[in-house]
């Protein structure tokens, strides 16, 4: 499987780098209250004398006064009362600098989380250049991006940890965020919000390639499919047109238009499949088309019963779509 | 005396308060006695009351949370109702404005419950049973009149509910008021008959005064 | 005092009926044995008698003891402790290395759902006030609650509603949602078959229970104080007892009433929760939420009483900062309500609400902090017993601080839009709610235990238990804050070696071993003890509050009179010379008790507890056949209101020999 970034304290873009001071601030601040507050407690428990049941309690107490402990108390809650104004600025100071970030120029994305994929819509003012991916964006480094989150089933989160916070893709409701990765590499991205049987293996993989190379994936993503170049691929093609799997993908440049599931148009080109789940590899994807059920139990693919012969066909026809 | 103050006269509940302690406990050797103090009280000085007051906060915030669905909701649709047509004001009205009377037969049932006397609060008690029992098929009107089915829409699906849970409150009202009724007429009573009836009584003001504002809700703010 | 000349300045256990009813029946004169003897009077042979029950099934289900019954909501909740912990178990075997077969996506998703359901509604809220229920009468010095049955009614709902939930899960058909539900999953569309329903069900069991409780507790607490236990001379944990039962009024009404809605959409149609018709999906999350967020308070403030009980005896001396305290947890039962939205950061509201949030969840630390720097200094300026009840409070300490730090991390917008929905939010959760509530939980059942059994519990054992379960506890759970910030997400049943989250969920695996050995351990400990363990006297730790005055265990009429009370520590200072000692003149023959005021608890009125009787155990089913046929259809919703309607009737209907008994008590006010 490739090799992707995933870490909250990796940051790879201003979004997450934001709030990875902020995070670095809180862990300093809060390590030494903590730290702090065990002391006293250790402090108290080894100097105060021992008892039993029958040492007699200080009764006096409930009259007397005890100004020294008020005050440390007093200081004490004060202390906490000042860190946490402190803490409040700099967390309202961070949710600023992300709102902030500089969107001129920005690409456009429509993410459509489903259960359990994503299907991405890159928009362009021009329509005949819009094209839909599925599973594994890229996008070009420095360049900020805005995606519109919607859901069309149940609730979703975007989450890619080193490029940026979460948002939650709710049906009924349009949501949005913006994002910049600041360097090329592969960003793992997760589902965050619980949204049933195979919520576990709904990945988006994010992959920020310098501005040449990502004008280049985005113009091949354009192209309609590659035509078959063996018989074997052509065979699998007639089959993928004529058989179930036309009733829910869409190959451009073939019949096969359904919106149900992923967008197979370019799918070689992705480096996983079922939204990370196995290796875009042909023995793997040979496995997935016999039966996905074992692979990812619950998914909405059924499997199909083709003959080996027929699911080789078809499985090099996918890997001909680059 | 003006017509208020006749009025305010009418609705006084005759409570005899006694202050806290006025029986208070006798000193014996090292003891506190409370042979002497009464085994029954009105008002805040029995436990009923605080139970009581509990539920109808549970049902008060219950409503409120309802209500504040209704308006939330609202606020997210442009078009409200959604199919257009609010409530036909009739039945509602009418219903509202009977719970309302229906105070003065509540207040006297009340009254006589404080005073102890067997004989008003059977008179009474029954007056307000019939009463109140007379909401109960107009609210079924009310119900018919909504002009939208419950599961039409989630402006619908709101009024039906809210309708619905104070139809829930009033009916176990209702029935309460029955038993608590049907009790009277027994043989023997005890004091504590009396404190369950000025609490029953205690209810229904809690039935009325939430009525109004879902009435308001229900049939006066899909119009605004 | 000066005595009242009408009195024949009887002894205590002598007096005579009086009373009148209002139709002028006879009036039978004869004397009526009445308390305030000792231990081995004709008055305290007469309470014997009176509060008894009868022997085996018959009494087992009539009583309404508030001992019986609070020991029922323990035990029965530390069952399904065990249970859920189970669960919890198989979760962390099949998490233990990547790409795990132990168990499928669909018993997964089960067994997270059941093990944080069970936690939260059938195991920590039902614990919190079981404990509330046997001691807060007891602590406030008088016989039972204020109103039994509805608590002896409020055990049975609890119990066959979690008994459903639970053979509904050996049926395959247990919730898998998650333990908040959210819509769209549950709703009519993808909630497929009956899961969705039974969860729904339960909280509608549960939160009936909860509500019952909170208004019987409140009125115990405000009511039924023993005289001369003014407000500030009431315990630490009564007032944490009173807070939480008033949070539980205002803040439970929101899950029961957003339960019933999903159930309604499911159900009937309607349309709350489908924006295709209007509906909203964040409805659900606003009303699960405003219930949700003062919930874990539910859990939380009983156990701050915990640990206010147990230091100052623990430590020899009053509580410093005594008021401060007070205020401090009536505060946090207010701020409790405002925060709500922290949960919902990750969702399309307005930004600058947000922000609001954050401050709200921040200002909440103040009042704990103030507890917490008061315990501090309480122990600072003490003499310290270091027996096993203050261990717990000491891992208490550790893991709730760090729990509370871990949770202003979360409660920062911008943070918690990294970390929300990971593995450090589930570090988070665990640490305040098992540090925040069960180390009290362990320290207060060592506490107490010799109150209730009579024998002490082993003090190795219990060193042992809370040894392993402070390091099992934070192997199993530090690491989960490094997963979370390492991209684990909540809820996966599975993940893959090249995430590299493998290591640290290995040794969390490890983690929750220990626990569950701790917790077998102190299962041992506890059946050990019952059957082997030293005597306790009335008060081996030479504690302060009511409830050591009287027996271990108690009688089934808690004191053989009611006793008076002069100070904050009853059990510690001294009476001053001349004042009363105790309450008599209660019958001893009929189960009296005393209501007194609000604020100065002066005696005001007797009255009488409700005979034990099978109705709120008949009412208890009726009203889970109701709920359970609603589920199912709407016919049920109307004509299953048939068989409680009637069993509340019978409940409430005072029988001939009842009202006879009751006119030669009864006094006009």
């Amino acid at each position: 499987m490739i090799e992707a970034l995933h870490n909250v304290q990796a940051p790879a873009g201003p979004q997450a780098e934001a709030v990875y001071h902020l995070w670095l601030i809180l862990l300093g601040v809060c390590s030494v209250v903590f730290i702090g507050v065990m002391a006293a407690l250790a402090l108290a428990v080894r100097r105060a004398p021992r008892a039993t049941r029958d040492t007699p309690p200080q009764i006096e107490l409930l009259e007397r006064r005890e100004p020294r402990v008020v005050r440390g108390v007093v200081i004490a809650v004060a202390v906490s009362g000042v860190l946490l104004l402190g803490l409040l600025a700099a967390s309202v100071y961070t949710s600023r600098a992300l709102a902030a970030l500089p969107l001129a120029e920005a690409l456009h994305i429509e993410l459509t989380a489903h259960q359990w994929w994503w299907e991405a819509r890159y928009d362009d003012a021009e329509p005949s250049r819009i094209f839909v991916v599925a599973n594994e964006l890229h996008v070009p480094v420095g360049r900020p991006v805005v995606v519109t989150l919607r859901a069309s089933d149940v609730i979703h989160s975007l989450w890619v940890p080193s490029l940026t916070g979460k948002k939650d893709l709710i049906p009924g409701r349009t949501a949005m965020i913006a994002l910049r990765a600041d360097r090329a590499g592969v960003y793992r991205g997760q589902c965050a919000e619980f949204c049933g049987y195979q919520h576990a293996k709904m990945a988006l993989f994010v992959i920020a390639d310098e501005p040449d190379a990502w004008q280049r994936w985005a113009d091949g993503q354009r192209a309609p499919a590659a035509a078959p170049r063996t018989a074997e691929e052509a065979r699998g093609r007639e089959l993928f047109e004529t058989g179930t799997c036309a009733m829910c993908h869409a190959v451009a440049g073939t019949i096969a238009g359904a919106r149900k599931a992923p967008d197979l148009t370019h799918v070689a080109s992705r480096s996983t499949l079922a939204a990370g789940a196995i290796p875009n590899e042909l023995a793997a994807r040979t496995a997935w088309l016999l039966d996905p059920q074992a692979i990812k139990p619950g998914v909405r693919m059924p499997a199909t019963s083709l003959s080996p012969h027929d699911t080789a066909a078809i499985a090099a026809f996918l890997g001909s779509l680059r | 005396m003006s017509v208020f103050t006749r009025w305010f006269g009418l609705l006084d509940s005759g409570r005899r308060e006694t202050t806290p302690a006025s029986v208070p406990p006798v000193r014996i050797g090292d003891a506190l006695d409370v042979a002497n103090l009464p085994s029954y009280g009105f008002g805040t000085r029995n436990l009923m009351w605080w139970g009581n007051a509990g539920m109808m906060t549970i049902e008060a915030v219950g409503f409120a949370l309802m209500v504040g669905v209704y308006f939330y909701l609202r606020s997210l649709n442009a078009v409200w109702p959604n199919e257009g047509r609010p409530p036909d004001l009739l039945w509602g009205t009418l219903n509202v404005v009977l719970a309302i009377a229906t105070g003065f037969p509540n207040a006297m049932v009340d009254r006589a419950a404080n005073q102890q006397n067997v004989r008003k609060v059977r008179i009474w008690i029954v007056a307000f049973a019939v009463l109140t029992l007379a909401l109960l098929p107009i609210r079924w009107l009310e119900f018919m009149a909504l002009n939208v089915r419950g599961d039409a829409s989630a402006y619908g699906s709101c009024v039906w509910v809210l309708l619905g849970l104070h139809t829930f409150n009033l009916v176990t009202d209702v029935m309460d008021t029955l038993v608590v009724c049907a009790v009277m007429f027994k043989k023997k009573i005890d004091g504590k008959r009396f404190v369950d009836v000025a609490e029953n009584a205690g209810y229904w003001w809690f039935i009325i005064g939430s009525w109004i504002p879902i009435y308001a809700v229900i049939y006066l703010a899909p119009r605004m | 005092m000066s005595v009242n000349a009408g009195f024949a300045g009887a002894l205590p256990d002598d007096g005579h009926a009086g009373g009148s009813s209002a139709e002028g029946s006879k009036v039978e004169r004869r004397p009526i044995i009445r308390d305030g003897a000792g231990w081995d009077s004709a008055a305290a042979r007469a309470l014997e008698r009176t509060w008894s029950d009868a022997p085996g099934l018959l009494g087992f289900l009539r009583t309404n003891d508030h001992k019986r019954i609070g020991r029922r909501f323990i035990v029965t909740a530390l069952l399904f402790f065990v249970a859920a912990g189970v669960l919890a178990a198989v979760m962390r075997v099949q998490l233990a290395v990547p790409d795990n077969h132990v168990v499928g996506p669909d018993l997964y998703d089960q067994l997270f759902t059941m093990h944080g359901t069970t936690m939260m509604f059938v195991f920590a809220v039902p614990v919190m006030q079981g404990l509330s229920v046997y001691f807060v009468p007891l602590m406030v010095g008088t016989r039972n609650t204020a109103f039994p049955r509805m608590t002896q009614c409020a055990y049975w709902i609890y119990a066959v509603g979690a008994l459903t939930f639970w053979v509904a899960f050996a049926l395959n058909t247990g919730a898998d949602a998650g333990w908040f539900a959210y819509v769209p999953l549950t709703g009519p569309q993808y909630g497929v078959g009956h899961r969705a329903d039974l969860w729904n069900n339960l909280v509608n069991f549960t939160e009936a229970m909860g509500l019952m409780v909170a208004v019987d507790i409140a009125t115990v607490i405000l009511k039924m104080r023993a005289p001369g236990m003014s407000l500030r001379r009431m315990p630490l944990f009564v007032w944490a007892s009173l807070v939480t039962s008033v949070m539980i009024i205002f803040a439970m009404p929101s899950v029961m009433l957003a339960a019933n809605l999903v159930s309604f959409d499911r159900t009937f149609g309607t349309h709350f929760f489908n924006p295709a018709e209007g509906g909203d999906v964040l409805l659900w999350q606003h009303l699960f939420w405003f219930f949700g967020h003062p919930e874990v308070y539910f859990i939380f403030i009983p156990a701050l009483g915990f640990v206010s009980t147990i230091i100052p005896v623990f430590a020899r001396r009053p509580m410093f900062g005594h008021d401060a305290v007070v205020m401090s947890l009536i505060a946090t039962g207010f701020l409790a309500f405002g925060l709500w939205v922290h949960h919902m950061f990750a969702t399309n509201l307005p930004e600058l609400g947000k922000s609001f949030f954050t401050a709200m969840s921040y200002m909440i630390a103040i009042p704990t902090a103030v507890q917490i720097f008061c315990w501090i200094a309480t122990l600072w300026t003490g003499r310290l017993n270091l027996r096993v009840p203050l261990l717990f409070v000491l891992g208490f300490f550790f893991i709730l601080v760090l729990g509370g730090l871990s949770g202003i991390m979360v409660g920062s917008v911008p943070l918690d839009l990294q970390v929300h929905d990971t593995y450090f939010v589930v570090a988070h959760l665990h640490y305040v709610l098992i540090g925040g509530a069960v180390f009290p939980l362990f320290g207060a059942l060592h506490y107490w235990f010799p109150k209730v059994t009579g024998r002490m519990l082993d003090e190795r054992l219990g060193r042992w238990q809370f040894w392993l379960f402070f390091v099992g506890f934070n192997v199993a759970f530090f690491p989960m804050h490094i997963l979370g910030l390492q991209g684990m997400p909540r809820r996966m049943y599975t993940y893959g070696a090249e995430t590299g989250w493998g290591p640290l969920n290995l040794v969390a695996t490890i983690g929750a071993a220990l626990i569950a050995v701790s917790v077998l351990l102190f299962l041992i400990n506890v059946i050990r003890s019952r059957l082997h363990g030293a005597r306790a006297g009335d008060d081996p730790w030479g504690a302060s509050t009511l409830e050591w005055s009287t027996r271990s265990p108690p009688p089934q009429y808690n004191f053989v009179a009611l006793p008076v009370v002069t100070s904050r520590e009853p059990l510690w200072v001294p009476r001053p010379s001349g004042a009363p000692t105790h309450v008599s003149g209660l019958s001893a023959e009929d189960r009296e008790g005393l209501v007194t005021t609000v604020l100065d608890a002066l005696p005001d009125v007797r009255y009488s507890y409700p005979e034990p009787t099978i109705w709120p155990f008949v009412a208890a089913w009726a009203v889970w056949g109701w709920l359970f046929w609603s589920g199912l259809s709407s016919a049920g919703m109307f004509w299953g209101l048939i068989p409680p309607a009637l069993a509340f009737i019978g409940w409430y209907w005072p029988s001939n020999k009842e009202t006879t008994r009751q006119l030669l008590l009864d006094k006009r006010p």
